[in-house]
């Protein structure tokens, strides 16, 4: 007994020294051994063939899932009702009620309950072909054994030797962030120790990005964030914190938490601010823009970075910006995150899964490859109120991410949309059908 | 890691709702997928909750009524079938269905269901006559505060005089089909055909 307990402790600290000397140091340098690169690359070869497999054993079973299912006509109310009236049999002027108008606003329904905008965006997105994982198929079926063996050694690979190396990074890198933080915060402040906590901070991200095999892509590097300004992102996951702050330092900005995550929030702002609310705080807006204004208004502190829409979407498109954040003033910093979904679904849907399961998920993923595109700062400008500034902010990160710009309220994923947005419906309606019957009225019968 | 949607429809089921309503096999099982993801409690029939978790139907003035169309007489519950069967009315005719034999029954899609589906939104006491107290209500539901009364029941009024031949003060189908514009209403919204 005692012999197998030695060489098992034996292997663990060989098992460690390769860990530390081949991943986690060159990590904290910034250094890439490459190990990462050939990985991707054979993935890349691989899923390839698998889906040349594909394509030569079934052909009809392949949906063309991109493509919605059903083409939307685009026009405005006023113009899809114009048309629907244009060929009615009395070729009535324009105005007026007919009663062929409730098929606008049947139509309109009967499309949105067939797709629909918003509760798509919810959910992962659907790839266009199968990536090994049977978590994205969502019609697996037998198609054959070679891509059944094929599967079969994916799964090998992801549970039985990436998760345990992965989760061995993830403990180094949090542990080491936690130590690391509150070693540096007994120092008296002086620059030296700024300049450490910059270095645990993202030595320890980078730690955990390796822990995720992940591969990111920063572009147009010269606008990014500087000190006293707002960092603005699209929000999919948990995970963007650790892709940003793999490239920069940040100021977080969140709720105080209990648990593990208490204990990293408690230490972390120990070497540098960060901005943490209680719970109770969070509903006075008031106290909330005061102190994120203080902040930003000292220029020796890290930029804040905030993600706006205040949920998780899918990575397809980016919902309304809550305008809370473009209210204080201040440089804004737009970054626009775009993940690859091929190579593991990096979106947390926080109904389905919590978040120990999908820390899972993201560990036994092929990888996680992304873009992160830093836009040219943007500034409230005369004449511009909070929401059309967010509005501009939010479109400009679309068009870079190559998202949809919804207008749409990331909070509708639990609550219930507004009854004021049926209100304007209506009102858009009435005066289209009232308009005609004032002017009739003033020119009086014919 | 739950269940697949595409695994509780049986090939059997595909193909009888493939013959009743027409849609083909790739269409049936991407709108199973849908009914899958807004079936929230997951026992497979949907509530009218689960429709009006949909924002954009939820801000329709005329939401509550299309929900409603889906629904039989007097139940809260519809399941796939029934879901479908609705669904079909919009269905795009397609070119070789003109030639149908005429013996095998009128297609869900026929012009003539469609402009019987949305009369039967303004009739809801389902008497077959659109009786002027029934218009009101919907117009009142497309336009919410934003008209008075008087000037929404004379309104009414015209529409009912202009539509009215046999001097009822109701609009019957055959009153509402002459009404409707003359191209084929295609309130389809065109589902497209799966690769």
């Amino acid at each position: 007994m005692e012999g197998a307990w030695e060489i098992a402790f034996v292997l663990f600290q060989v098992w460690l020294s390769i860990v530390v000397g081949l991943i986690v140091l060159p990590a904290m340098f910034g250094v890439s051994l490459g190990f990462t690169d050939i990985y991707i690359k054979v993935l890349v070869k691989t899923l390839e063939v698998k889906a040349f497999l594909l394509l030569c054993l079934v052909s009809f079973q392949i949906h063309n899932v991109l493509s919605g299912i059903i083409e939307k006509d685009d026009g405005s109310m006023e113009e899809e009702i114009g048309e629907l009236r244009r060929s009615h049999p009395k070729n009535l002027a324009g105005g007026d009620f007919t009663m062929c108008d409730a098929f606008y606003f049947c139509k309109k329904g009967i499309e949105n309950i067939v797709e629909d905008q918003v509760t798509q965006r919810f959910t992962s997105e659907e790839l266009a072909s199968w990536n090994l994982l049977t978590r994205t198929n969502n019609n697996f079926r037998y198609i054959s054994v070679r891509l059944t063996i094929i599967w079969g050694l994916g799964v090998f690979i992801r549970y039985c030797i990436l998760l345990p190396l992965r989760i061995t990074l993830a403990v180094i890198g949090l542990s080491w962030l936690v130590i690391g933080t509150t070693l540096v915060g007994l120092l008296p402040s002086c620059n030296a120790k700024n300049w450490l906590s910059d270095l645990v901070h993202i030595t320890c991200y980078r730690i955990c990005a390796r822990g995720l095999s992940a591969t990111i892509r920063y572009h147009n590097k010269e606008n990014r964030p500087k000190k006293g300004g707002i960092c603005v992102a699209n929000h999919t996951s948990p995970i963007d914190i650790v892709i940003l702050a793999n490239d920069g330092c940040y100021a977080m900005v969140g709720q105080v938490h209990g648990g593990l995550m208490g204990v990293i929030q408690r230490s972390i702002v120990r070497s540098c601010p960060h901005v943490w609310f209680e719970r109770s705080e969070m509903k006075d807006r008031h106290a909330v823009a005061k102190r994120l204004k203080d902040h930003i208004a000292d220029k020796t502190k890290l930029p804040i970075l905030i993600f706006p829409e205040g949920t998780c979407i899918n990575n397809t498109s980016v919902m309304m910006f809550k305008k809370g954040s473009f209210e204080i003033g201040g440089t804004i910093y737009p970054v626009a995150i775009k993940y690859d979904p091929q190579f593991g679904d990096a979106f947390w849907n926080s109904a389905k899964y919590n978040m120990v399961s999908y820390l899972l998920r993201m560990m036994t993923s092929w990888a996680i490859v992304c873009n992160v595109w830093y836009l040219p700062p943007m500034t409230r400008q005369d004449g511009e109120d909070a929401v059309q500034f967010a509005n501009r902010v939010k479109s400009a990160i679309a068009h870079q991410g190559g998202l949809v710009d919804l207008s749409w309220d990331g909070g509708l994923k639990r609550e219930k949309v507004k009854e004021s947005f049926k209100e304007e419906q209506q009102k858009m309606y009435s005066s289209m059908i009232v308009g005609s019957d004032f002017h009739e009225a003033s020119v009086g019968p014919a | 890691m739950g269940s697949r949607a595409s695994s509780l429809l049986r090939e059997e089921d595909i193909e009888e709702i493939k013959k009743q309503t027409g849609f083909s096999h790739s269409q049936i099982t991407r709108l199973y997928s849908r009914f899958h993801s807004l079936d929230k409690g997951e026992n497979g029939a949907l509530s009218r909750e689960d429709f009006q978790r949909i924002p954009e139907l939820a801000i329709n003035p005329l939401g509550d009524r299309i929900i409603n169309a889906f629904f039989p007489e007097g139940e809260d519950q519809v399941n796939f079938r029934g879901f479908m069967r609705t669904l079909a009315h919009f269905r795009p005719v397609e070119d070789n269905e003109k030639n149908k034999d005429p013996t095998s029954g009128e297609p869900l899609n026929s012009r003539t269901n469609k402009l019987f589906f949305a009369f039967q939104l303004y009739d809801l006491d389902r008497d077959d006559k659109i009786s002027r107290d029934e218009l009101l209500q919907v117009l009142r539901m497309m336009v919410g505060v934003n008209i008075s009364d008087e000037q929404l029941g004379s309104i009414a009024d015209r529409t009912i005089q202009e539509a009215d031949t046999n001097g009822d003060m109701c609009i019957s189908f055959s009153e509402f089909t002459k009404v409707m514009p003359g191209k084929a209403i295609d309130i389809t919204a065109d589902l497209q055909n799966g690769a």
